[in-house]
């Protein structure tokens, strides 16, 4: 019963970590037809900025976290202006090349600049410790995680559900040239998409840093996970995504949990099935 | 006299696909040699590229001429590799045809089963599909350890002379030139089957897969099958890497082989068997360089030299210099 709860609250905090990182992606290569694989890198610089703002500056943990999003998002806007506008619409394979060479370089910069060690974050005392349910403990930061996950989840929900902006992002999502042609500035909803995308996937990188530990090649680690996430859900679907997530964070943490020398076997193997049953995604549309 | 023209036409094109082909073998002799004259202290690099550059081709087969996008091709590469290595560990079967045999026929059992699987979806799902595979193999090979000696690699690989005259030496001349002749044979059918009239069916599948289907062919048939003979191609390749270097690891079956597979071939130009070679050729003495000269700083280099072909040289730099030649050809004309 203990190892089924914790196997729970741990699958919960992953799965909505993997969440928090992958529904940018999700919505951009929704959107912009890119695949970005690329994404894990941004997650990644916002990680070791917070480490940079919290152990080196001495910033507390939530002026860290702002610090990651905001500095990743600027970091982020020229490298969409100059590089990826250009990939847009370009076949799958160059927007492969291009985003892979791209974090190549961010690895190599990272490993330079911050070292080859393990970055941590160190968290406000709030968060440090474990809560008492009544019945169970569990670790605040675990709680924290979840409550982050579900919070990210209803904004972007609201954003795009029910705000002008998200009417003007679902009609470019489903025909770029038409809602163009509407007098929607699709370039500048392309460029708002993408910073928040970068700033969502930072803000996931600095708060799951204790589930993903940050070092140079996070970026090449976990970006696989990133692109499975999003295409098992389905690109650009926001209720996919997180069925998604907690889906396969689910199976992941139980396989690492019981049969831990069987590695990553039955994750892919349950992404292999999904695909083949649902070919574009839980929650994708036929086109 | 329109039919004299055609067969005039027709007889034209077919020296200039001969000489091309002349051309293409020259052109792959001289930069064998050119490597063993420049490099001899370094053979073994050199036959590395070779295996790389066989993994490559097949890569090209399913990716250029089909247009199934894979970030998992090593599996092909690596069950080829493991099956050679196998047989002459486990099963004291040292003969190096032999061993090539085998792991031709793994290569194309794993390319007829991934071929199954990944050819299952289109875009991104088939290029997840495709991670998600390399990952199984990868995980499996690791698991059956008794076998395939698990993260510590195949070790016990010994084969025999080539034709009981030609010993691996500890040079890796002969190796090389096992390989060289490989490369050349394989070079050559390849050659034939992409310009045969399935290759043709494959590349218009890759244009346009519903038409094909109208005209009364069935693509899934013709990837399958050119699934299984870029496996053939891609054991070859795993066979020789396992004869040569009398090692298996798991890095055979890895991710990172595959990706810097399909890294090579864009960077040289999809679609031609020149591009597959020329790109890794290119990104292997690139990575070789580099690598030496700074080890802090290659992985940089790698990713800027790539994101500097996506936004200079979008065809590969095959593909780009063989436009340019033909513009000036055009130009001249």
């Amino acid at each position: 019963m203990q190892t089924v709860f914790s196997i729970a609250v741990d699958a919960l905090a992953y799965g909505m970590v993997l969440f928090v990182i992958s529904i940018g992606l999700s919505v951009t290569m929704g959107l912009m037809r890119v695949v970005n694989l690329a994404h894990g890198a941004f997650a990644m610089i916002g990680g070791y900025i917070a480490s940079y703002a919290a152990r080196d500056l001495g910033l507390g943990y939530a002026a860290a976290v702002i610090a990651a999003v905001v500095a990743t998002i600027i970091i982020a806007i020229p490298l969409e202006r100059f590089l990826y506008r250009r990939i847009y619409g370009a076949p799958e394979l160059t927007q492969v090349l291009m985003t892979i060479g791209i974090t190549f370089c961010v690895i190599g910069i990272a490993n330079y600049a911050m070292g080859p060690t393990l970055k941590t974050i160190p968290l406000a005392g709030a968060l440090q410790g474990s809560a008492d349910l009544g019945f169970r403990t569990i670790p605040v930061h675990r709680l924290f995680v979840i409550l982050c996950g579900l919070a990210v989840a209803l904004a972007l929900w609201f954003a795009i559900e029910r705000t002008s902006f998200g009417v003007k992002l679902r009609a470019s999502v489903d025909d770029a040239a038409m809602a163009a042609a509407l007098g929607v500035r699709t370039e500048i909803i392309y460029a708002v998409s993408f910073a928040v995308a970068v700033g969502l996937a930072a803000f996931g990188g600095v708060v799951g840093a204790e589930l993903l530990p940050v070092e140079p090649y996070y970026a090449l680690r976990y970006m696989v996970t990133f692109l499975v996430v999003v295409s098992v859900g389905g690109a650009g679907s926001i209720p996919g995504a997180l069925i998604a997530c907690l889906l396969l964070g689910a199976i992941d943490t139980t396989g690492r949990y019981l049969m831990p020398e069987f590695g990553e076997f039955f994750f892919y193997l349950a992404v292999i099935a999904i695909i083949c049953v649902f070919p574009r995604g839980l929650a994708g549309r036929v086109k | 006299m329109a039919l004299v023209m055609n067969s005039e036409n027709e007889r034209l094109q077919h020296q200039r696909r001969f000489s091309g082909d002349l051309i293409g073998i020259t052109a792959i002799v001289a930069i064998g040699a050119i490597g063993y004259f420049v490099f001899p202290d370094n053979l073994a690099l050199l036959t590395r590229m070779i295996t790389i550059a066989l993994l490559v081709l097949s890569l090209d087969l399913v990716t250029g001429y089909c247009g199934v996008a894979t970030l998992g091709h090593a599996a092909l590469f690596g069950s080829g590799a493991y099956a050679a290595g196998i047989l002459s560990a486990h099963y004291g079967i040292n003969d190096p045809l032999l061993m090539m045999l085998a792991g031709i026929a793994a290569g194309a059992i794993a390319g007829l089963l991934s071929g199954a699987i990944i050819l299952r979806a289109h875009g991104l799902p088939q290029l997840v599909l495709s991670i998600a595979l390399i990952h199984l193999f990868h995980e499996f090979a690791n698991k059956a350890s008794s076998w395939t000696g698990g993260s510590d690699g195949l070790s016990g690989i010994a084969p025999d002379p080539i034709f009981g005259l030609f010993e691996f030496d500890l040079y890796g001349q002969t190796a090389f030139f096992f390989g060289m002749t490989l490369l050349l044979v394989v070079f050559v059918l390849l050659r034939f089957l992409v310009r045969s009239p399935f290759g043709m069916l494959c590349r218009g599948i890759r244009q346009d897969p519903l038409r094909i289907r109208a005209m009364g062919g069935s693509p899934m048939a013709a990837l399958i099958r050119m699934y299984v003979i870029s496996g053939a191609v891609a054991g070859v390749g795993g066979a020789l890497n396992a004869i040569s270097t009398q090692v298996v690891g798991l890095d055979s079956l890895s991710f990172t082989q595959s990706a810097e597979a399909l890294v090579m071939l864009v960077l040289g130009g999809t679609g031609s068997l020149f591009g597959a070679l020329s790109g890794t050729v290119i990104f292997m003495l690139f990575e070789d360089y580099v690598s030496a000269a700074n080890p802090f700083h290659w992985l940089t280099m790698v990713g800027a030299l790539l994101i500097a072909v996506v936004l200079f040289a979008p065809k590969g730099l095959f593909g780009t210099a063989a436009a340019f030649v033909r513009r000036r050809k055009e130009a001249r004309a």
